[in-house]
């Protein structure tokens, strides 16, 4: 009797057990959780090189063009693009520098570009800074690392999101990213935002955030803030990579452009024309 | 059993309240960085991990380390480590409890920590540690707890057990090198980009975990009158010479890669760490004493070990020093040089050091003073069944 009814309970804890961890498996093995090994392009990888992008993925993926060789000579034109960011984005002004929200920043070649040094820099190099912002990776190692998708790409454009709301703020995706190009709120982010903009949202305390390429001005079918802010001196184009016909494609054709970091295998989506 | 923490001496309860002020001192320090934020730290956007994460990977390696004391027990049937498999156990619990408080203590949004359950994410290696510390708390606290409670029964543990404890083997090596892989997998980060940083942190593991519980026995030995035989000790010496010799070793390896490949990525957080890193006209040199102590300290402890090995001297005070002096420099080591060393140039290139506030300070021996209080309790339920068997 007694001998019974322990292996009743044995067996009524492993089913129970079984049926505690089910939804778990369920989720896991669902496609959302699996997402990241299907966007990786099938057939894409067998022919590029170590920094190539093969063939070009379907669907679109939005990327920028920064011509340095209009802003030289012209910080003006740098700060304006970084103010129209900062404004239309709530970002707030720390003055420590450990504390600093940064989306989009001007810096020096060296810095920007540390893999391409040279010996004797060319005085454009030297003189000016460079615009710096998130690169919205095709393989973007951010939202490989992050674990809780609270950052991640939006299939439908090659965006690199994030979700305030999701984002635990253990910061491996600062971690991950090799452009330094997330920022966390160390601080109440809200008493620093010095003109408030009622049309995007403000963020908390102990969470990352990063340029969103504007995702919501896209949406009511704007430019990204930066490049409608040098928009006169044409000297970011935005636009879809994957269309041939686009600007941006143009662009790339007929100039020579380099990326951050190529040999890193992220794919970045901006380029620099220096 | 639990009700054995209750009763002690006066220099029990005065251990207990003096490890109580310190946690009482990081409980005031948290709650400050509960309301006010993270920036009470001295980690920024350049610099965005320090002691909270540097200690946790440090500690996950203690809690590894009690595997070569499981190890020869259960699968070579080493009698002699018999009384102290117990202690590794519970060493490993109290370091996974500690693990998991600087987690907490590291992340923005606490509250929001069960998002990694919520949203598991098997492309992140944060989840996958996660998922093998919880499992090895889990089988620890199981095989522990079962194996104890035959002991004071003086009956044979149950059959069942052993699948536990057997499983431990695998998930104490799996702890340790997924928490190895939430650097080594990071693009762009030179000084973790290795492949020898998990079997590096394995080897240091395996001999700081050890080190440790000498140290625990030698202490109960006096207060606790807990004797874990000569044999014991003297052949724990020898598992962590083998071990800090190898990450020794290893350490030399990257020495190797990096200044003969003259890479200037893979040079630089040595230098930094070891002779002090130029950059424009200013030398960072931070870490430069703490990283020389700690091979110091390393090559000290390994010579006492030797010279007791070779004259065959059996001194307890000596062991105590060697024992101390490599658990110091292997913190040294993986507790504070190899994460700010890999941290030190940032993405775009700058240097930028990293000092630690007193508030992070207070909560990280806040944290520390939680987990000595844990390895005290639960060694005195161990010791105090041991008693009782003898009795």
């Amino acid at each position: 009797m007694d001998k019974q009814r322990r292996k009743f309970l044995k067996v009524a804890g492993a089913t129970a057990l079984a049926g505690i961890s089910a939804p778990a498996v369920v989720k896991l093995t669902a496609s959302d959780a699996l997402a990241s090994s299907e966007h990786a392009a099938p057939a894409a990888d067998a022919h590029e090189g170590a920094n190539g992008h093969g063939d070009a993925p379907k669907g679109i993926r939005l990327g920028l063009v920064i011509d340095m060789r209009k802003l030289y000579g012209k910080p003006e034109l740098l700060d304006k693009a970084v103010a129209a960011c900062n404004k239309a984005h709530n970002i707030p002004h720390f003055d420590n520098k450990k504390d600093e929200i940064k989306w989009i920043w001007k810096a020096p070649f060296e810095n920007v570009f540390p893999e391409h040094s040279q010996y004797h820099p060319a005085d454009t190099a030297k003189d000016n800074d460079f615009l710096v912002l998130c690169n919205h990776c095709d393989e973007p190692p951010c939202v490989r690392v992050c674990p809780t998708k609270a950052t991640f790409k939006i299939e439908a454009n090659g965006i690199i999101a994030m979700d305030y709301h999701r984002c635990i703020g253990c910061r491996f995706c600062m971690m991950g990213c090799p452009y330094g190009a997330r920022s966390f709120n160390w601080f109440d982010p809200r008493p620093h935002v010095k003109e408030f903009n009622p049309e995007f949202p403000t963020r908390m305390r102990g969470v990352v955030e990063k340029c969103n390429f504007c995702g919501e001005r896209l949406a009511k079918g704007l430019e990204p803030a930066c490049v409608e802010a040098v928009k006169e001196d044409e000297a970011i184009t935005f636009g879809d990579l994957n269309d041939p016909e686009s600007e941006i494609r143009k662009v790339l054709a007929e100039n020579t452009t380099i990326q951050r970091k190529p040999s890193l295998g992220t794919k970045p989506s901006v380029f620099y024309i220096v | 059993m639990i009700e054995k923490v209750l009763k002690g001496n006066s220099k029990y309860w005065m251990w207990l309240a003096f490890l109580s002020a310190f946690i009482a001192v990081g409980a005031i320090c948290y709650l400050r960085q509960f309301i006010i934020g993270m920036g009470l730290t001295g980690m920024g956007r350049d610099l965005s991990w320090g002691l909270y994460i540097s200690q946790f990977t440090f500690l996950v390696g203690v809690a590894a380390g009690g595997l070569m004391l499981v190890l020869p027990y259960y699968i070579h049937n080493y009698k002699v480590f018999g009384r102290l498999t117990i202690l590794g156990e519970f060493l490993a619990i109290a370091a996974i409890i500690m693990c998991l408080m600087f987690i907490m203590a590291d992340i923005g949004q606490p509250l929001r920590g069960l998002n990694m359950m919520l949203h598991p994410t098997p492309n992140s290696m944060l989840f996958w540690d996660m998922m093998v510390l919880l499992g090895y708390l889990g089988l620890n606290i199981i095989c522990a707890w079962v194996i104890l409670t035959a002991e004071r029964k003086q009956v044979k543990p149950p059959k069942w057990v052993y699948i536990f404890v057997y499983a431990s083997i695998p998930f104490a090596v799996s702890i340790h090198t997924v928490t190895a892989m939430l650097y080594c997998g990071l693009p762009g980060r030179h000084f973790w980009l290795s492949a020898i940083t998990a079997p590096r942190f394995l080897a240091s593991a395996f001999a700081a975990g050890p080190a440790l519980i000498i140290i625990a026995c030698l202490i109960m030995k006096r207060v606790a009158n807990f004797d874990a035989g000569k044999e014991a000790i003297k052949k724990l010496t020898t598992i962590i010479m083998y071990a800090a010799l190898v990450n020794a070793f290893f350490v030399g390896l990257e020495f190797f890669v990096g200044f003969y490949s003259n890479v200037p990525g893979h040079k630089h957080a040595l230098q930094y760490l070891f002779f002090g890193l130029e950059h424009h006209g200013i030398l960072y040199n931070n870490l430069v004493p703490f990283m020389w102590t700690s091979v110091f300290l390393c090559f000290g402890g390994l010579a006492l070990f030797a010279y007791m090995k070779i004259t065959k001297v059996y001194n307890e005070l000596l062991i105590g020093i060697g024992c101390a002096g490599i658990f110091i420099a292997l913190w040294l080591d993986k507790g504070l040089g190899f994460v700010m060393g890999g941290l030190v140039v940032s993405p775009l290139d700058e240097i930028v050091e990293y000092v630690p506030t007193a508030n992070e300070i207070g909560i990280t021996l806040g944290i520390w003073a939680t987990g000595i209080l844990l390895v005290t309790l639960l060694f005195k339920i161990a010791v105090d069944v041991e008693h009782e068997v003898e009795a």
